[in-house]
This record gives C-alpha cells, sequence and structure tokens, in this order.
C-alpha cells in the first residue's frame, strides 16, 4: 500500500511539474511566471512541458551570471525544502528518481552496492567542482560562468529536454555536435546501469540529492527506531534499495526515504514522522495497539 | 535532541530570510529569464 502510495506520488508530481502540453506538441519551452520558482525535483527547465525551474540549473544560472556571485533565492529554496523533507524529495517527489525506478523494474541480475561505498562522495565532488566552482570562476570577458553540471554531465537534461527538443525542432537538429553526443552517450551510460542497480545516478552523481542528504539528520521529516522493538535481523537492510542499515543510522544522507525499510520490519521497530512530538505520539499510538 | 530541534528551526528561518534576501536582490529575474529560454547547455548544444 506504502509503494503504490509512494508511485502515485511520484508519478502525479512528475506530470504536474511537466504540465505544459503544448511544449511537447510545438516543441517548445513553457515561458510564463511560474518558472520563478524552483520545483523541489531534478526536473530540466528545458523540458517542453516543465512548469518550474530546476534548483541545481538555478543555482549554477545565478551563480554564473555577471552579476551575482551567490545565489540566496536557490540555496534558500533547496534549505527549505531540505530542513521540511530531507531526501524524501528523492524518494516520492523526483521525476529522474522515478525514471531509474521504472528502468529498475526490467528483469535482469541485479547488483546491490553497500552504503558506505566510497563511491557516494562523487556527488559532492561534482556538487562543488562542476555547480558551485567551474560556474563561478570559469567565466567569459563580460564575467558569465557555464551551467558546466546542465553542460556536460546532466543526463536529466538529456533525456527531458535535449532529446525532445531535439526530435521536434530542425534548427536545433543541425546544431547539434560533439557535446550532444557526449551527454547522450553519459545518458545511454545511466540508463543500463540503473537496470542493473537501484538508482545509480541519485547515488553517485547527483548534486541536488547531495545537498538534501546533508539534511537528512536534521530535517523535520525523519525515521526512528524504536531500540526496545528492534531485534536487528537486518530486514531493513536487505529491503532497503541504497542498502543503508536502517537499524543503526535510520537518518543516513544516503537515504532517499523511500519507506521500504518501515514496511519490511517485523516488529514495526521503524517509524517516519514530521516534526517531534508526533513521532512520541505515533510510537505510543502502536504500542497501545 | 533539544540542540538538533533548535538547528532544525534556526535553519528553517535561515532558509525563509535566504528567499526573501534573493528575491530584493533580484535574483528570480535571473532565474526567470535563464528558465523560460530554451537552455541550449542543458539540451547539449551550447
Amino acid at each position: 500500500m506504502g509503494n503504490l502510495r509512494r508511485r502515485l506520488t511520484q508519478v502525479i508530481t512528475a506530470i504536474i511539474t511537466n504540465g505544459y502540453l503544448p511544449g511537447f506538441i510545438k516543441g517548445d519551452i513553457y515561458r510564463g511566471n511560474l518558472k520563478r520558482f524552483c520545483v523541489p525535483g531534478l526536473n530540466c527547465y528545458s523540458c517542453p512541458g516543465a512548469l518550474g525551474s530546476c534548483p541545481i540549473g538555478s543555482l549554477q544560472a545565478v551563480i554564473g551570471s555577471a552579476k551575482y556571485q551567490i545565489s540566496f533565492y536557490v540555496l534558500g529554496t533547496i534549505a527549505l525544502i531540505g530542513t521540511l523533507l530531507g531526501r524524501l524529495v528523492c524518494g516520492w517527489l523526483c521525476p529522474f528518481g522515478l525514471i531509474q525506478e521504472l528502468i529498475h523494474k526490467i528483469p535482469s541480475k541485479k547488483f546491490r552496492i553497500s552504503s558506505k561505498n566510497p563511491a557516494k562522495f562523487a556527488k559532492y565532488l561534482i556538487l562543488i567542482i562542476f555547480v558551485i566552482i567551474l560556474p563561478m570562476f570559469v567565466v567569459n570577458v563580460v564575467g558569465m560562468g557555464d551551467p558546466f553540471f546542465c553542460k556536460y554531465i546532466c543526463p536529466a537534461g538529456t533525456l527531458e529536454a535535449g532529446i525532445p527538443l531535439v526530435l521536434m525542432n530542425p534548427s536545433l537538429r543541425q546544431a547539434i555536435g560533439f557535446i550532444f553526443s557526449w551527454k547522450v552517450f553519459l545518458l545511454i551510460l545511466t540508463i543500463l546501469a540503473s537496470i542493473f542497480i537501484a538508482r545509480p545516478f541519485c547515488r553517485f552523481v547527483c548534486p541536488l540529492g547531495a545537498i538534501y542528504g546533508l539534511f537528512n539528520p536534521i530535517s523535520f521529516y525523519k525515521l526512528e527506531v524504536n531500540a526496545e522493538r528492534c531485534i536487528k535481523c537486518n530486514k531493513c537492510t536487505k529491503s532497503c534499495p541504497i542498502s543503508i542499515e536502517t537499524y543503526k543510522t535510520p537518518n543516513s544522507p544516503e537515504c532517499i526515504r523511500c519507506g521500504e525499510c518501515i514496511g519490511a520490519c517485523p516488529t514495526k521497530a521503524i517509524s517516519s514522522s514530521f516534526g517531534f512530538k508526533e513521532s512520541e505520539r505515533k510510537f505510543r499510538q502502536m504500542e497501545i495497539e | 535532541m533539544k540542540v538538533k530541534e533548535g538547528l532544525r528551526w534556526i535553519l528553517l528561518i535561515a532558509s525563509i530570510a535566504s528567499i526573501v534576501i534573493g528575491i530584493f536582490r533580484e535574483e528570480v529575474l535571473t532565474v526567470l529569464v535563464k528558465a523560460i529560454n530554451i537552455c541550449l547547455e542543458c539540451v547539449g548544444i551550447g
């Protein structure tokens, strides 16, 4: 039931954030005022259906502009969402997360990679180098920097914006070159990896997930483990797509808060809550039951 | 736990304040201008 609720939320969010249908018909993008606002997940603002702005694209746009060095607006938006939800966004609201999960359903041998694998730190490096340092310091004569993450890495942009726009727009089709081929190669790599590994982009590459992850230990939304109920059977770890030992670190920065562990726990020791007092009430209620 | 709860509220207030500062600095306009034009870098052309 929880899984169905999450899938429905993912699908509805993907539809709402990409609900500009004329874009898909005309091969153009939405140009209205809603694009002042950032959506919570990684969703390219040049997707023909996109109604809002991608937080990582917006962050680079402001940092790379000639006028500003830092973006209070975008960082504040990301921090607000992170403080409230942490990586719940990744598990429930991100369209590119949904795409990876659907691809992972393709029948094949699945590989589990430990949540302690040092490759997880790659996303922090990508965040610092491609989203902050390069757009800030590698600038042209008028002081403007490129959005390096969008330009050289982001497979979400290639899938949601690059391919549809190039297919529908002859003038863009004529302009494609090496960078487009490189980005298609990265997209294919991401798709192939998603078949065998759960959420590879979110775990090793996504700079937005890296930021939200830092908020996981202190966000209002959190997971809690009742130590008295927990029998350390490790079923939470086995059910977790990221292989997190939930009973030890329920609010790990790697946790995408999909809630699989909550359903898998045989003693109902894991609980999620929003706020402080609510969790105490929830455990008391569980004890009464 | 009290420290964590305090930090949570401080972050919430700081993030809202940061958004307001960003609005006053007219960063929103930069976001809007970038987002309403096809981002050639995102597409893989620019």
